[in-house]
């Protein structure tokens, strides 16, 4: 029972993650691998806050405006400077990891003894009396569903927000510049500006999502981002398959359900004892196949459908 | 509305692939005035549109739009005053988003976008109304994606999107060219009643020896990145496609008496 909510809560914790490459990716066709850098960013300022005293809350904000800065240099880079979109997040990645370094003044920050928001949920869990209550009828800890509960209204809101925002004025010009920049600059807006400002909301989410991470691991490390972007978009794809809809509202509560999803499929495989070096060359693969599969199979479909020729002739 | 005093504009400069686009144009544009701009290909009449636009900045001259003085503006900023819509029919309208929202987005072009819902309220009557207006029935797909429309239908949105409020300057870009002909007969004669409802400033590049006889007050014709013909008033009206075609017919004997001069000099010389 606890691997299970173990699985939700991380998964939950990473929809974050998805929803930001949902932004990057879907939004506005950005392949941003700031995300690699801006997760472990988002872990590191909020280990570094933590140690020295601060609250788990200030902490967790002071990552996101971390990883917003962090996106906004790969928005300048690419829109100002006109360097491909791939090689600014590269770029930006490969900078953070000296930057998270420093912040971090070592590669692994351990949390154990620091108050972070898990030791919160479980101060909170103290009031409700039993450590372990019947679940489907296994046992589980307070503590762990005091956790699951929090995250679960964490990431609600967020993405409440972000449908909200998306249906502002500001919103649908970013949802548009990824649809057609020729037309926001015709409609007098700077397509630059405001992929430049998504990719800062993008990196917001993704450290945020990294100093949560931290929090519940209970470490910071260097090596904790890579792989993200691959991961979010794992998520996003499973999400999109579950909706099966175009509906921008559905497609963000998608990338949270595939994100839950994806991570008790890990689990799970992890218990039945995938061996977890293999668990990134298995996402890898899985990304591939969700990319070009729907391609094939329906080139096979036409294939099968359509009417021999020449064959009255033999 | 419009003032263009010697722009010139050479792409690729110092290449092998240079080209001279504009070589020094200048437009003077009254308030009110629909001006059909016709050449041949490679000509400069596009380029002359997007110079206006800010797709690009001149090398030389300056553009100056009711008044001000927009020579170096972005694009973006330009459009506070332009409106515009593209040959391509899905240049002008963002396809995953609804029509609705496609016109709010229309509804702020050159102002700031706030955190304010964009399908809030009274908007919607107007949309509903002016759509109507089209008489193409798209007053019933308000919230389906823009993507599922025909181009002509896009090309109409985009047309009502260009002058929701209400610009200086319309520029249209061989708008109809990519449609069906149908379509594009429809689209044209949209076109010219909007600007006869809005009494709008518009300049219409065309292909079309037709629609440059039968629109507009006013006709300015191309060739190698200058105007070589202005006609108004009465002589635009009175004017037919067969004098067009002569007129194209005169430009293109100018060419080929350019170069057999210069093929019978090179004999000479070298």
């Amino acid at each position: 029972m606890s691997l299970l909510l173990g699985a939700f809560i991380i998964g939950l914790i990473l929809a974050l993650v998805a929803l930001g490459v949902f932004i990057s990716f879907r939004v506005y066709h950005f392949p941003d691998m700031t995300a690699e850098g801006s997760i472990t960013l988002g872990a590191a300022v909020a280990a570094a806050l933590l140690v020295t005293g601060h609250s788990p809350m200030y902490a967790t904000m002071a990552a996101a405006v971390a990883g917003a800065v962090a996106g906004l240099i790969t928005g300048v880079l690419h829109t100002r400077f006109k360097i491909n979109a791939l090689l600014s997040g590269i770029i930006v990645m490969t900078a953070l990891y000296s930057v998270n370094l420093h912040v971090m003044g070592k590669s692994n920050v351990p949390l154990m003894t620091v108050t972070t928001f898990a030791d919160q949920a479980a101060g909170i869990a103290a009031h409700f009396g039993p450590e372990k209550v019947l679940l489907f009828g296994r046992e589980a800890s307070v503590r762990d569903l005091t956790l699951l509960g929090l995250s679960l209204g964490l990431v609600a809101l967020v993405g409440v927000l972000l449908y909200a925002f998306f249906r502002t004025h500001l919103g649908l010009a970013m949802r548009a510049t990824g649809d057609n920049d020729q037309m926001v600059r015709a409609l007098g807006s700077s397509d630059g500006v405001l992929l430049t400002g998504g990719l800062a909301l993008s990196n917001a989410l993704v450290a945020m999502a990294g100093a949560l991470l931290a929090q519940y691991q209970g470490f910071a490390d260097a090596q904790m981002g890579i792989g993200m972007l691959v991961w979010g978009l794992a998520s996003v794809i499973i999400g999109e398959a579950l909706v099966g809809t175009n509906r921008f509202g559905y497609l963000l509560a998608g990338a949270v359900f595939g994100s839950i999803l994806f991570r008790l499929l890990v689990a799970v495989a992890l218990r039945w004892g995938l061996d977890p070096n293999d668990l990134k060359l298995i996402t890898a693969v899985f990304v591939f196949a969700a990319l070009v599969l729907p391609g094939s199979f329906a080139k096979l479909r036409r294939r099968i459908s359509a009417p021999v020729s020449g064959g009255s002739r033999a | 509305m419009l003032e263009i005093n010697g722009i010139r504009k050479t792409f690729h400069a110092g290449t092998a692939n240079e080209v001279r686009s504009l070589q020094g144009v200048n437009l003077q544009i009254a308030p009110g005035s629909f001006v059909v701009v016709i050449g041949t290909n490679g000509s400069g009449k596009s380029t002359l549109l997007n110079a206006v636009a800010g797709t690009f900045l001149v090398d030389e001259g300056s553009i100056n739009i009711g008044g001000e003085e927009v020579t170096q503006w972005a694009e973006h900023r330009r459009a506070q005053h332009i409106g515009r819509v593209f040959q391509n029919p899905f240049s002008g309208t963002a396809p995953t988003l609804s029509v609705a929202e496609n016109l709010a987005l229309a509804s702020r072009r050159g102002q700031t976008r706030g955190l304010g819902f964009a399908l809030a309220g009274a908007n919607r009557d107007r949309m509903v109304g002016a759509i109507q207006g089209l008489g193409m029935g798209l007053e019933t797909r308000l919230d389906n994606a823009i993507g599922s429309l025909s181009g002509g239908q896009r090309q109409a949105l985009t047309l009502l999107m260009a002058t929701w409020l209400k610009p200086k300057l319309l520029l249209l870009d061989e708008h109809p060219a990519a449609l069906d002909p149908r379509s594009a007969d429809q689209v044209v004669r949209i076109t010219d009643r909007i600007i006869a409802r809005d009494s709008l400033t518009a300049m219409m590049v065309t292909h079309s020896m037709q629609q440059a006889v039968t629109y507009g007050d006013r006709l300015v014709m191309m060739h190698r990145g200058q105007i070589i013909h202005d006609v108004s008033g009465a002589e635009k009206r009175r004017l037919r496609v067969e004098d067009l075609l002569a007129r194209f017919e005169e430009v293109r004997r100018a060419d080929l008496l350019d170069t057999s001069a210069a093929d019978l000099l090179r004999a000479r010389y070298i």
